[in-house]
């Protein structure tokens, strides 16, 4: 009788193909995306080619129209390589701290350096409001009146267009001799403060009205069904907002970079870059900006696991 | 000795359509050991009279005292536990911190704590399985673990709300027995609400048939049945007579009705 032998899979194999099964759909998606960015590209650029050469009376094959349209100084739309190496030669390519002056300071020309400008006021400004918002969250829980009084303020503070009036808080706190981390941090505490109070508020309500009896049978305080009930249920519902939160901080502060002509941070990059031409400038900052928020949102996300995790709310 | 003592209870709750008479006229006399059921269609007031013992609701007539104390001063002195239809076990909570719940507010010392989570988790069977999150344990295991919450701190009352109302026949069976059992070595005084005539008869000494609109008690049974009970014990003639009475019982009450 003839027995086919069935070798068990090895397990580097498995882990092989789980990985390739995970990262092949994304790599596919972010093929088809570059591919259509450098139709795009060509699209946008092939214009001012053509304008060039049509003033110096010269024939351009289609092939060096593409070359053309793909290394433009400054390009309608930069192509994807363009981007790519600017972000490299702005981030490893350059040094942190150089010498100026005789002194040691932060290099202008470091990308690195306008995204720690940006994100030190984002997470300063992240911290400020997630306390506020929890803190207001845990008020209008527990008191009526600040229920009544306050969640309507809350609610309404958010229909204020902030992003439009930034300019003149930050030009107001400017005038004020506030320049800066400050006025940044105060922006983006303003944008992730209300997520963060209407996620905590709905979370320190999760609690069922079983849940809330069991306490009652105990003859447990309002101080102790806090800890034991409502700020635990809360937890999720934090996360949750927390990862709004963050991403709103980050729009916060880049929005506020603008308006004073800011000379640092990623802000201050597109604003320049727009102000000189500079797309491939612009399209870094860019860059840069959505991989801090990424970043920024892994980062919470990570801690979000492993704490529900350890609080058994992950299965 | 009279443990609860219900005079003339009345409660009505007023609700956006109108008042609900939830309890109406209810006198009910429990002594000290025995195990009483409430049986009765939905809405006849059984969850109502135990949340008012239990202080969880105000009477809005007569009057109830529990080991001769308001229901208020006797729940401050740690009269009764409580177990709700679903186990309202907190999911962040392992079953052994679960039941440490009511020892840390009610003050207990670390060591103590453990002691009594070792004790009770032994009385309901659930050695081993302390340090497990509810969600990996079955239903019937999450009922007992509920039931070990209320024992964790010597209250000598038992109210029960059809503790058992959401699982399988079978489960239910042995948990049932087990109940017993735990009864039997623990002298406690139970009140226990059902929807099942054969669960209320197996486990009780006394049956408290409710009526509903208003909410009333239509007939207290006593049971003749020993105290020693096994499951088969359901198949003698003395069962299913009283079984038969509550079933009367409960027509009655609905004929009432129309
Ligand atoms: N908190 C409440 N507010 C208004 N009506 C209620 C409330 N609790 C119970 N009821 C009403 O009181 C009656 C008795 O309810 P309940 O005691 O829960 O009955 P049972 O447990 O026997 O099914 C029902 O008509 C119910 O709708
Ligand atoms: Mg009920």
């Amino acid at each position: 009788m003839a027995v086919t032998e069935q070798h068990p899979p090895c397990a580097l194999c498995v882990a092989t193909q789980k990985v390739l099964a995970a990262v092949l759909p994304v790599l596919a998606v972010v093929g088809v995306i570059v591919a259509i960015w450098y139709a795009a590209a060509l699209g946008m650029n092939r214009g001012w080619t053509l304008d060039v050469a049509e003033r110096q009376g010269v024939e351009l094959t289609r092939g060096e129209i593409w070359r053309d349209a793909m290394v433009q100084e400054r390009p309608r739309l930069p192509a994807p390589h363009q981007v790519a190496q600017e972000l490299w030669t702005t981030t490893y390519g350059e040094d942190f701290f150089r010498e100026r002056r005789g002194e040691m300071r932060a290099n202008p020309r470091s990308l690195f350096f306008h995204a720690y400008q940006t994100l030190a006021p984002t997470i300063l400004g992240f911290v400020i409001g997630t306390l506020a918002g929890m803190i207001l969250a845990v008020a209008i829980v527990h008191n009526r009146a600040m229920d009544m009084s306050v969640m309507p303020w809350a609610i309404a503070s958010q229909t204020i267009p902030i992003l439009a009036i930034a300019p003149i808080v930050i030009v107001v706190l400017n005038a004020i001799g506030l320049v800066g981390l400050v006025p940044k941090s105060l922006i983006s505490a303003y944008l992730s403060f209300f997520p963060v109070v209407v996620g905590m508020v709905k979370g320190l309500r999760a609690p069922a009205v079983m849940d809330m009896d069991l306490l009652r049978t105990y003859s447990a305080s309002r101080i102790e069904t806090f800890w034991k009930l409502r700020l635990p249920a809360s937890v999720p519902f934090l996360f949750t907002s927390l990862k709004v939160a963050i991403a709103a901080a980050l729009v916060g502060t880049i929005v506020a970079e603008m308006p004073t002509g800011a000379r640092f941070g990623l802000g201050a990059r597109l604003l320049t870059g727009s102000y000189y031409g500079q797309t491939i400038q612009i399209w870094s900052a860019l860059f840069m900006a959505a991989i801090c928020a990424a970043m920024l949102v892994g980062l919470i996300g990570f801690i979000e696991r492993m704490t529900l995790r350890r609080m058994g709310l992950d299965r | 000795m009279t443990v609860i003592s219900a005079k003339s209870l009345d409660l009505t709750f007023q609700t956006n359509d109108g008042p609900v008479q939830a309890l109406s006229d209810v006198s009910l006399d429990i002594n000290k050991g025995e195990f009483v059921s409430f049986i009765g269609p939905s809405g006849c007031g059984k969850t109502t009279f135990l949340r008012v013992i239990a202080a969880l609701e105000q009477p809005t007539g007569g009057s109830v005292t529990v080991n001769g104390m308001t229901p208020d001063e006797a729940r401050r002195a740690r009269a009764y536990g409580y177990v709700f239809q679903a186990a309202g076990l907190y999911p962040w909570r392992t079953i052994e911190k679960n039941i440490k719940l009511p020892l840390e507010i009610m003050g207990f010392s670390r060591a103590e704590q453990q002691e009594r989570v070792n004790n009770v988790l032994q009385l309901v069977d659930l050695e081993g399985f302390g340090k497990k999150f509810p969600w990996q344990l079955s239903g019937g295991m999450q009922q007992r673990a509920s039931i070990a919450r209320a024992l964790a701190f010597d209250a000598d009352i038992l109210l029960m709300d059809e503790p058992f109302g959401a699982l399988d026949e079978i489960v239910r069976d042995k948990l049932n027995e087990e109940l017993l059992k735990l009864w039997a070595r623990t002298d406690k005084t139970i009140c226990f609400v059902t929807h099942s005539i054969p669960e209320a008869v197996y486990l009780s000494t006394k049956i408290v048939v409710m009526s509903p609109r208003p909410g009333r008690i239509s007939d207290v049974i006593e049971s003749n049945l020993p105290r020693d009970r096994p499951l088969d014990i359901r198949d003698t003639p003395e069962f299913l007579a009283l079984a038969h009475r509550v079933r009367e019982g409960l027509r009655e009450g609905h004929a009432y009705d129309e």
